[in-house]
């Protein structure tokens, strides 16, 4: 039988059960991508409704109105009112929660006068239950125009019903909710006719929201700007007198459908919680031990899979190196490309368990009062209550962090959020840091108890932390902006969360860092193993003859034979050129060519700098830490004589580590999200002076 | 010069009069915010911003100058 295919968007206010309703209708058949030309999450999922007919769901994002508040909001605006739009959907399920109906039903009469068909979907029926709510379903669906179907989302109840609904052909409700004034009459008229518009109100936000729209060209726009302006159209006076009649549509709608109200009993368990989670120290406590909590997840249990991923991979690297034949190719494959995807792979354990909390957090309902809670400190340092996950998301990976600003609606605080994320300490630095901590800092206990690596392991994230803060702090005067910041927003019932929810959330943050992340990181891993492989042909190919008389002169066995032949060609490699020639620039930090090479190579992502300190003092693999230690430990500095790695390199080092930018991945992502270069490069130059500054000082301080 | 919501205390209840400030008021009329409704004051932030109200069944957090657009009568 045919098949045929219709597009349906969810939509509906925040916290009203959308991603509920989406992950049940599609299950694992999802898929994320980005609206074209703007960088807003698009999911869409399939979801086969009946024998014949298949939906493809568009998932957009939370919105209270049709006059949008962030990006995210913006794209909803955009598809409503562009038909022309290929992702104008044929139908579209609005998703009310029926224990908070007035606010949703906003949105519903704006699609209605839009003449877009709806279903309506009452969802956490079984809250209203409780809260004694009782709603005349057949009246509310007679007087809007429209079917309505009661659902329970979290559990899957009346979905049956929904598809039913869904397949179903159906007409657009033909009341009017909006009564266009005789003021504006002539104007309408005029645009819907330029147009060639199919309603009055789609004319209508043609003009309210002129520069919302990007759909409309230049001279659309002009055009539409001349209009109002001769036709003396006020958007602002008419927005308020909109939202105000609507709402009395609703009062009036309410007052005949709803057959007995709640009361507001069923609320009190939450409230109790809120008294204590938003007490004034209690509150704070409570955050810095969810904190804690989530730092010991990402250190202590995801190191377990990460060994694991760890080992696993250099073993493939080796049999392939064994196994394969020899040639460029192969060994591109197995020194390059394998431990490329080993270095992406390595970081999925600590970024799926941070977003397991975040996701966690967000779905019960604690995340907003930690929005609330933060907010007013965040705001003297020029950030928003909203940066706080991004924040705390930088601590796992830049990149899902600033994914996460989309939320913050002040383009200002956005930008800030998004330039200081990248100094929160990200698990790329953590390889880092182990080695040069446990290289430097003795591992004694202080006062018996607190563990001397430990705390100055923590005292570099704080660090890292300490210069976000003062950054954003320091922009914020800068930057000048207009722009005002509003943090109205719900503060949603506490809940427990749904657990396949956090579970998709894990899966397409994930998805995001390996795809997104992963490209650059492969791309850039495959460069640099060329640039630190090949170099001069005659210097390389002298490289065994070389080590052969060395060789014999020391009495060398094979390993170490082959060892220092790495080690000799990566030093005359191309990378080993690049290492050598900034000596001059980073001899004042107290660092020599040799970490000049390994500051080459980590550019594109931190961590390849515990590998590339292996291959270059000869060490066979980056797997043996204790040798890389003990060999790091005995290095001579040919200049002085004395030690090479010094505390005083050391610290110099790690404070370098802290503050620079050395993620090509960051830095692409930053450019996409700012549209332009602009910013990651300011960003760049900052936080690599910043570095250089800091270890220049504490350098020269220490030595 | 009328009260605003910034100068109510915890506990206390009141009417939206109306607003102050036109942007601010307009996003306030979409979160159901409406000249008429009876709002109630819940609690506040730490530090005392922002603020936590409850506006027909819903419980929405405002910053004190948002808060103070809010003109009231009780």
């Amino acid at each position: 039988m045919e098949q045929s295919r219709i597009r349906i968007a969810l939509t509906g206010k925040p916290n009203a059960g959308k991603s509920s309703l989406f992950n049940h209708l599609t299950g694992l058949n999802q898929k994320i991508g980005n609206f074209p030309g703007v960088t807003v999450d698009k999911r869409i999922g399939f979801c086969q409704l009946d024998n014949n007919t298949q939906a493809e769901i568009i998932d957009l994002p939370g919105i209270y109105s049709l006059y949008p508040r962030t990006l995210d909001e913006k794209i909803v605006t955009e598809i409503f009112s562009d038909q022309k739009n290929n992702l104008y959907p044929d139908k579209v399920v609005l998703i009310a929660d029926a224990t908070n109906l007035k606010n949703c039903l906003l949105l519903l009469t704006q699609l209605i006068d839009l003449r877009i068909p709806t279903i309506v979907a009452l969802n956490m029926m079984d809250l209203a239950a409780k809260s004694g709510l009782s709603i005349d379903v057949k009246k509310l669906s007679k007087s809007l125009g429209l079917p309505v179907v009661m659902i329970n989302a979290r559990k899957g109840h009346g979905l049956f019903e929904l598809k039913q609904l869904m397949a179903e052909p159906q007409e657009a409700s033909t009341i009017s909710v909006y009564q266009i004034d005789t003021e504006m009459a002539e104007v309408i008229a005029v645009v819907k006719k330029h147009f060639n518009l199919a309603t009055d109100y789609e004319a209508y936000h043609f003009l309210q929201q002129t520069d919302n729209l990007v759909f409309l060209s230049e001279d659309d726009r002009s055009y539409l700007k001349g209009v109002a302006k001769e036709h003396h159209f006020f958007p602002h006076k008419y927005q308020g007198a909109e939202t105000v009649m609507r709402y009395g549509f609703i009062q009036q709608l309410l007052n005949t459908a709803i057959v007995k109200p709640s009361t507001n009993d069923w609320k009190r368990v939450s409230h109790g919680i809120d008294r204590v989670l938003t007490h004034k120290v209690g509150g704070y406590i409570i955050f810095f031990a969810v904190l804690f909590l989530i730092f010991q997840a990402i250190f202590a249990w995801a190191q377990i899979p990460m060994d694991f991923i760890d080992s696993s991979f250099a073993q493939l690297s080796n049999v392939l190196a064994r196994e394969l034949p020899e040639g460029p190719f192969f060994e591109l494959v197995s020194q390059g490309i394998v431990p490329g995807i080993g270095g992406i792979v390595i970081f999925i354990p600590q970024i799926a368990i941070l977003f397991a909390f975040i996701a966690t957090l967000e779905e019960s309902g604690y995340m907003a009062r930690v929005v609330f809670l933060m907010d007013k400190v965040m705001r003297k340092f020029g950030l928003n209550g909203k940066s706080v996950v991004p924040l705390m998301s930088g601590w796992a990976c830049a990149i899902p962090a600033i994914m996460a600003t989309r939320t913050i609606d002040n383009w200002k605080e956005r930008l800030i959020t998004i330039f200081v994320t990248p100094f929160m300490s990200c698990s790329a630095r953590l390889p880092v840091f182990t080695i040069l901590v446990a290289l430097i800092i003795p591992d004694v206990k202080l006062l018996g108890f607190f563990n001397f690596q430990g705390l100055v392991l923590m005292g570099l994230y704080l660090l890292g932390f300490l210069a976000a803060i003062l950054s954003a702090w320091a922009m914020k005067f800068i930057i000048k902006t207009t722009e005002r910041s509003f943090l109205m927003m719900e503060l949603p019932t506490y809940r427990m969360p749904k657990w396949s929810n956090v579970g998709y959330t894990i899966v397409e943050k994930t998805k995001a860092f390996v795809f997104e992340a992963g490209r650059v990181i492969l791309a850039i891993s495959i460069i640099l193993w060329v640039l630190a492989s090949y170099g001069p042909v005659d210097e390389m190919n002298a490289a065994k003859k070389v080590v052969q008389e060395e060789a014999l002169a020391l009495n060398l066995s094979e390993a170490q034979i082959q060892n220092r032949i790495a080690s000799y060609k990566l030093e005359h490699s191309y990378a080993g050129k690049l290492g050598k020639s900034i000596e001059p620039i980073i001899r004042p930090l107290g660092f020599d060519w040799k970490i000049g090479i390994a500051l080459v190579t980590s550019f594109a992502a931190r961590e390849v700098f515990v590998g590339t300190i292996a291959t270059i003092y000869s060490i066979g693999s980056a797997e043996d830490q204790p040798t890389i230690k003990q060999r790091l430990r005995s290095e001579i500095n040919p200049e002085t004589g004395g030690l090479r790695y010094t505390p005083a390199v050391g610290m110099s080092l790690l404070i370098f580590y802290t503050f620079a930018m050395q993620c090509m991945s960051t830095l692409a992502i930053v450019k996409r999200e700012t549209k332009g270069w602009k910013w990651p490069m300011i960003q760049l130059a900052y936080m690599t002076g910043l570095a250089y500054i800091s270890a220049f000082i504490v350098f020269q301080i220490m030595s | 010069m009328s009260k605003n919501v910034a100068e109510m205390l915890p506990g206390e209840t009141a009417v939206i009069a109306g607003f102050t400030d036109e942007q601010t008021g307009l996003k306030l009329l979409e979160m159901g915010l409406l000249p008429g409704t009876a709002i109630r004051f819940n609690f506040t932030a730490p530090f005392g911003d922002p603020i936590c109200v409850s506006v027909s069944d819903v419980d929405l957090s405002l910053r004190l100058e948002e808060a103070t657009t809010i003109t009231i009568i009780n």
